[in-house]
């Protein structure tokens, strides 16, 4: 249920969350709410079995990396405003916010940003560097047990040719970016409020 | 002085001794005569034609409280969802996603925008899922006055919180002690008329009699929770030897059909109270209680049903295919298992009205007295019962679409969202199929329209099939 839910995030925190991750009001509320459902321990935290408990991200292949995502270094439980600054990655570009110039820290849910949260995902050691190893993990979650080891191996080979450009066998950020410059991220990695 | 307010409470006290009992029995004669025969004073409408008025104009009054001060900023429950999604499958989304290339897509691959998929997909189920909803109750559009339903509901005006105070005393002053006594005059009379009856022999007496004594009963027990219940198309209702299947929201279920014919229950037989209901009911007709050792064993559950089937002058069974109870706002997946049985199956959609009282029982977070309680301290039970044509399994059909089948046609009919999912997602992890299968669907894609002909699947020595 929601009553205690509401009554329970403050004011001040709100607006703290707001400054930080640019979501509305009502956003923040509705978010809350959506976190204290999935609290089922009701402690103020999430840990990884109540993001498991989600059957549609239970199913998702890279749903472990994505549930990850959320935790910070060696952490087992994200407090709320962990929980929104993941998310803020994926609030969508605000036309105002397009052609800001930035002297103020670049918002979370730049297109650079967005980039960065992807990036990241694949490059687990956080070396900076997508390794042939750490791109073949990923595409191994992907796929399941329909493909080859020398399959995916060349297919991780051909991937790391293309976006290679310094010729160290692997993909650095600037990398990623330039062979996903084309992509629309603004678009296709946001999440849609309808309020 | 204080001699005289002595004997004024006494005087009090013994005309409420003396008065409290005679208008308590006639409340109870007034319901109960004609509860038993099925007829109606019309004081149960009445009484909801006045909760709606009061509803509708509490609704104004907090929409308006709204505007006025809107820095409240109350949101309100939103019946489409959080989120905007995208409606394509895996390959429309990927091909849009892959669009930056210079291949085309049929000629498959693999593309670092790949994954971008999964996260997003991963990510909007984080936010709002269709599935996790459906175990606890639904949220209501405007507050009906009820505290358990305040979640986002602030103080507006006095006038309000005067009314929502009358309500609390109305409910659990007045309604509640007249209910509790209802429910029980209910019951006892159940388990001693249904006992009596089964001392007979004549066969056609008794079975008319059993009919009786159990629509009299669960009548009293309907009026016990103020229901109002709108039978719809009665031409279609379930017949001896057939099946009878409907969505499950709560206990309350069986009492609301019980109330329009008899039927042969089935379940799991329990001690204590329970026990001894379920032991006297079975005096006067049959009915299937299975043992708890029994109901592990599929094919003995299926065949002991199916015996009961065939005996065409049995009751028609009543079987909710969920499993578990959902919150009425979808349907779930229907377990195959009832309708393996065979013989003609009777769909029921049932749909409650929630402004009047929450009947979605939320069995992880409440137990069943608790719940019950909660039952009889709403304002009311308003629901709709529709009895669909009957069904039967075409050639060619196996059970698990044949129970979709019926799933959908119950779901179209009662207004509910028709849902794949499993109701048992309540308290168990989904299964790995589910993955698996889009992981295949993945890989199809990325190895493109040539097939797979020349490679072998990679296998892991510990993977379970």
């Amino acid at each position: 249920m929601g009553s205690r839910a509401s009554t329970l995030l403050r004011e001040e925190e709100i607006e703290e969350i707001k400054k930080e991750t640019g979501f509305s009001h009502s956003q923040i509320t509705r978010l809350y709410s959506r976190f204290t459902s999935l609290d089922k321990g009701e402690n103020g935290t999430l840990g990884r079995e109540d993001f498991q408990r989600i059957p549609e991200l239970a199913i998702n292949p890279l749903g472990d990396r994505i549930i990850n995502a959320f935790f910070p270094e060696g952490e087992d439980q994200v407090n709320f405003r962990g929980f929104m600054r993941t998310l803020a990655h994926f609030r969508p570009i605000e036309d105002n916010e397009k052609n800001k110039d930035h002297t103020a820290s670049e918002p979370l849910n730049s297109r650079s940003n967005k980039l960065l949260f992807a990036f990241r995902l694949y490059d687990l050691d956080r070396d900076d560097k997508i390794s042939r190893d750490e791109l073949l993990q990923v595409l191994r979650m992907m796929v399941g047990v329909n493909i080859s080891d020398e399959q995916l191996g060349s297919i991780a080979d051909r991937t790391i040719q293309e976006a290679d450009q310094n010729g160290d066998n692997s993909i650095s950020f600037n990398e990623f970016i330039k062979v996903l410059e084309k992509v629309d991220v603004e678009q296709k990695m946001s999440i849609r409020f309808l309020h | 002085m204080t001699d005289l307010c002595g004997g004024g409470m006494e005087g009090l006290w013994s005309i409420a001794v003396v008065l409290l009992p005679v208008w308590f029995s006639v409340m109870i004669g007034f319901i109960m005569i004609p509860a038993m025969f099925g007829l109606s004073l019309g004081v149960t409408s009445v009484y909801i034609q006045i909760l709606v008025k009061i509803l509708e104009w509490a609704t104004l009054r907090i929409e308006r409280g709204h505007r006025e001060q809107p820095t409240l900023s109350v949101p309100a429950p939103l019946p489409f969802g959080l989120i905007q999604r995208e409606g394509g499958s895996m390959e429309q989304e990927m091909g849009e996603l892959r669009r930056y290339r210079t291949q085309s897509i049929s000629r498959g691959e693999f593309a670092l925008s790949d994954s971008f998929y999964f996260y997003i997909k991963g990510l909007e189920s984080i936010v709002d899922d269709q599935v996790t909803q459906r175990f606890s109750s639904e949220e209501l559009v405007s507050w009906n006055l009820l505290t358990r339903t305040n979640h986002n509901f602030h103080y507006i005006s006095l006038r309000l919180t005067i009314i929502w105070g009358l309500g609390v005393i109305i409910r659990y002053c007045v309604l509640f002690p007249l209910r509790i006594t209802l429910a029980i005059i209910g019951l006892t009379w159940l388990v001693i008329g249904t006992t009596l009856v089964g001392f007979l022999s004549n066969k056609r007496l008794k079975n008319w009699l059993s009919e009786l004594v159990h629509l009299m009963c669960y009548r009293i027990c309907a009026r016990g929770l103020s229901a109002t219940i709108q039978y719809h198309n009665k031409e279609n209702k379930p017949q001896k030897g057939g099946i009878c299947v409907a969505n499950h929201t709560s206990p309350i279920d069986i009492v609301i059909l019980a109330n329009d014919g008899c039927y042969a229950m089935v379940g799991q037989s329990h001690g204590g109270l329970m026990g001894v209901i379920q032991r006297s009911m079975v005096k006067s007709c049959p009915h299937v209680w299975f043992e708890r050792s029994e109901m592990r064993d599929r094919n003995a559950v299926t065949s002991r049903l199916r015996a009961h089937v065939a005996a065409k002058t049995n009751l028609p069974i009543l079987i909710f295919p969920e499993g578990t109870c959902i919150n009425n706002t979808s349907v779930m997946m229907f377990k195959k298992g009832s309708f393996e049985i065979g013989g003609t199956i009777y769909p029921v959609a049932i749909k409650y009205d929630p402004r009047f009282g929450d009947a979605f029982w939320n069995s992880a977070k409440y137990n069943m007295v608790n719940y019950l309680l909660r039952m009889m301290t709403s304002w009311a039970i308003v629901v709709n019962v529709w009895y669909l044509p009957p069904m039967t399994r075409r050639e060619g059909e196996d059970a698990a679409q044949f129970a979709n089948r019926v799933k959908s046609a119950i779901a179209h009919q009662g207004g509910l969202l028709d849902m794949a999912w499993d109701g048992s997602l309540k308290r168990a992890k989904v299964k790995e199929a589910f993955k698996e299968q889009q992981q295949k669907m993945y890989s199809s894609m990325v190895m493109g329209k040539k097939g797979r002909n020349s490679q072998e699947p990679h296998t892991e020595s510990t993977r379970r099939q």
